[in-house]
């Protein structure tokens, strides 16, 4: 086989040897990436199984727990993350259009919102830190809970709710700064203009991967913020 | 590529390419199941030493190696267990056998990710190494089950392990996700998913089961992690938290873990029994969504190591039930083996004797399962020797079998040449007896209330543990002669040919060893796996 025979229509890349063409490529290494977020599907699971044993056991705790975070801030990065995703698949349209330039623009959107989002969960934690809102054992703030409706009442197993708080913003938080550099990564090969209808597979998968990050928080939003 | 048209017939996937550094960096599925082949190859050696040492101190009562004492056997016995676990059965046949094998047997180049490939085998050298980090720093000693509240506040060497795992753990996702891929995908023209062959089967369900349950043990080692670093207090009772919540969550990956272990194993003895009975597999069908079932089914019997942890009665009624369904598709698969051996001119040979051999310990290792599945039989045989004797013959007995089988299998296709028969049957008549020597007396001591994973016991217990013990060294000396016989194979094995065996599957049609590229023309496929005439 020449190596003219793996040159995929029209651009420069070349797909890999044990692949018929580059459809064949294509569609393999999607399944893979789908794989590959079904795993982090489970492994967010277990944070939320875990979240749904302590409601079980607690019934009290998220709903005081709520009660210390600031639902706008919340509000605000669901916003910046939904719009974000919005210039994700932009990027990947405009890509697949062989328009590096707008591909390029809508990406740096997107890593911009990312870090909005990285901004905001800034100030969230060090105002939780300096209030002592601290997991577990660390955990110094008052046990003393203000609840909606304007009852008082101590709730003793409190600094749970920050443990989670942490392990499951703290993971998406991860999650999202893995998501910015892999979309930078993406933005340097756009800007050398590899992508075109037949070749777009990293961006596309990089896609993936965001609306992934952006469905987690999706869910992370209400079970945290908005469950009082 | 090779210089086009003019095809070297010496060329082959070992000499393609020279030096440590092409092998360190290589994308070739081969060479990469060939380095599986040498690390898990350490690993098991280390492990196998563990045990040895483990059984050692308990040939007698009391103190048996000196300066031992309580402390240095827990370790001993935690190191065994993550070690021969995590870095050599869970690897052992998927990245190992599965790597080398799994694109022949499709008729394909490579798997989908050659890179991920490769970095699966790094995940595994950093996680063994992070893990084996904590033996600097003093020892981890839960287990390899890391159970809390103890795994909690103890050393910090526990951490460094579980983030061991954690890391391994990457290993086998990547491996999973890429046989997935390559089993969809890159099948050559005409091979349906009815015409691949079981091992592909067994290997597609392992890797089902590696990619949806490893993830679950990420975010529990993790979460246990950060239970000892910051007391986060999920699983800490002082906190709030539940102790027993980690045994589910460590149950959800590690039973299914089980049979990421032993389903792989199950796909090379349908290869083994049907080549060397020289006879079309009985059931292909059978075996095949027995294997699908077994990789479902295993997602929702966890709670049975869980009978005496205090959940709910009704839950461990339905785990129980739910366990008992496993015995039916591990049954039809034992079925259809004996049926495929039944009237046909078998083969003798070293990979034959293992596979009769798995038939025989395994199948004893799958009824003692279902006493430990029936509830008022587990209360009595909860962590005593029982336990230890069962999933010894369903491990070592099951999978090791089938992977020193394998080995004698495919080592012709992988290296060209032959292993040593003779010395190949002394490994096996000293793995066979010695194991049976080694794990049967326990059923007897478990059944008589002895503890597992304790330093000492009663004197009572001291003439089964003492043959037990020389029914290890007799393990030992089989792997010795195992060890000769693949050496002289090395050194002075005949030349192997294409096939061997007369086997039937794609992989014995190419060159011993293969090509880099393993078919020079893409096999097309026009009828199932095992057409003997």
């Amino acid at each position: 086989m020449s190596s003219a025979d793996q040159h995929a229509h029209g651009t420069g890349h070349h797909y890999a040897h044990h692949f018929e063409s580059a459809e064949h490529e294509y569609s393999s290494s999607k399944q893979g990436i789908w794989v590959f977020l079904c795993t982090e599907i489970l492994m967010f699971g277990g944070l939320f199984v875990g979240y749904a044993v302590f409601h079980h056991m607690y019934p009290l705790l998220f709903k005081a727990g709520s009660t210390f975070v600031d639902w706008r801030m919340g509000a605000a990065n669901t916003v910046v993350l939904l719009t974000s995703s919005l210039t994700m698949a932009l990027g990947i349209y405009y890509a697949q259009k062989r328009d590096a330039a707008k591909s390029g623009l809508m990406l740096l959107i997107t890593i911009a919102c990312g870090a909005i989002f990285m901004v905001i969960k800034y100030f969230e934690y060090s105002h939780k830190i300096h209030l002592g809102l601290l997991p577990g054992s660390w955990f110094h703030g008052s046990l003393d809970v203000t609840f909606a409706d304007g009852t008082v009442q101590r709730v003793e197993n409190l600094p749970l709710y920050f443990s989670f708080y942490y392990m499951m913003t703290g993971l998406h938080g991860i999650h999202v700064l893995i998501g910015m550099s892999l979309i930078f990564w993406a933005w340097l090969r756009v800007r050398k203009n590899e992508f075109g209808p037949h070749y777009y597979t990293p961006v596309e998968g990089v896609g993936l991967f965001w609306h992934l990050v952006d469905l987690v928080w999706i869910y992370l939003f209400p079970l945290l913020y908005l469950v009082s | 590529m090779a210089a086009s048209g003019t095809h070297d017939a010496n060329e082959n996937y070992l000499n393609h390419e020279k030096g440590l550094w092409s092998w360190l960096t290589t994308l070739d599925h081969k060479r990469i199941g060939v380095l599986y082949a040498i690390t898990v190859a350490i690993f098991f050696f280390v492990g196998g030493l563990a045990a040895l040492a483990i059984r050692t101190e308990l040939f007698s009562a009391g103190e048996t190696i000196p300066n031992l004492g309580p402390n240095g056997y827990n370790r001993l016995m935690t190191y065994h267990g993550a070690i021969m676990v995590f870095l050599v059965i869970i690897p052992g046949i998927p990245a190992f056998l599965g790597n080398f094998v799994l694109p022949l047997h499709l008729g394909a180049k490579d798997v989908a990710f050659p890179r991920l490939n490769l970095l699966s085998w790094y995940c595994l050298l950093a996680g063994a190494a992070i893990a084996l980090t904590s033996l600097l720093m003093g020892g981890a000693d839960t287990g390899w089950t890391f159970y809390t509240p103890y795994s909690i506040n103890s050393a910090p060497a526990v951490v460094m392990m579980a983030f061991g795992v954690f890391v391994a753990g990457f290993s086998s996702i990547l491996t999973g996700l890429n046989f997935i891929v390559t089993t969809h995908k890159l099948r050559a023209p005409g091979m349906t998913m009815n015409r691949i062959p079981l091992f592909v089967w067994a290997l597609y369900s392992t890797a089902i089961i590696q990619v949806l349950a490893t993830p679950v043990l990420a975010i529990t080692v993790l979460l246990l992690a950060m239970e000892n670093i910051f007391g986060i207090g999920f699983f800490d009772e002082s906190l709030g938290g539940d102790p027993v919540l980690f045994q589910h969550f460590f149950w959800f990956y590690s039973h299914p873990a089980v049979y990421i272990m032993i389903l792989p194993a199950f796909g090379v003895i349908s290869e083994l029994i049907t080549a060397f009975s020289r006879k079309t597999i009985f059931g292909y069908t059978a075996i095949a969504y027995s294997s699908l079932a077994i990789a479902a089914v295993s997602f929702f019997v966890w709670g049975h190591h869980m009978f005496t942890s205090g959940q709910s009665e009704v839950a461990s009624v339905l785990f129980s039930i739910l366990t008992m369904l496993v015995g039916i598709p591990t049954a039809i698969k034992v079925f259809n083996w004996v049926a495929t051996m039944y009237k046909s001119s078998i083969n003798l040979a070293s990979p034959m004797l293992f596979a009769i051999g798995f038939i025989f310990l395994f199948t004893i290792g799958g009824v003692t399962g279902i006493f430990l599945a029936t509830i008022a039989t587990n209360i009595h045989f909860h962590d005593t020797y029982f336990v230890v004797a069962h999933f010894h013959y369903v491990m070592v007995g099951g999978t090791l079998m089938a992977i020193m089988g394998g080995i004698y299998y495919w080592f012709p296709k992988m290296f060209g040449k032959m292993y040593h028969e003779a010395t190949a049957r002394l490994s096996f008549l000293g793995i066979f007896i010695g194991f049976n020597v080694t794990f049967y007396p326990q059923f007897l001591l478990g059944a008589n209330g002895m503890p597992r994973r304790y330093f000492d016991y009663l004197p009572v217990y001291e003439p089964l543990n003492q043959i037990s013990t020389i029914g290890s060294y007799l393990i030992g000396i089989g792997f010795v002669f195992a060890a000769i016989s693949i050496l002289i194979g090395f050194i002075k094995g005949e030349k192997a040919g294409a096939n061997p065996w007369g086997a039937r599957t794609l992989e014995w049609t190419i060159p011993s060893p293969p090509p880099h590229h393993n078919f020079d023309k893409t096999p097309i496929i026009t009828a199932g796996p095992y057409e003997f005439r």
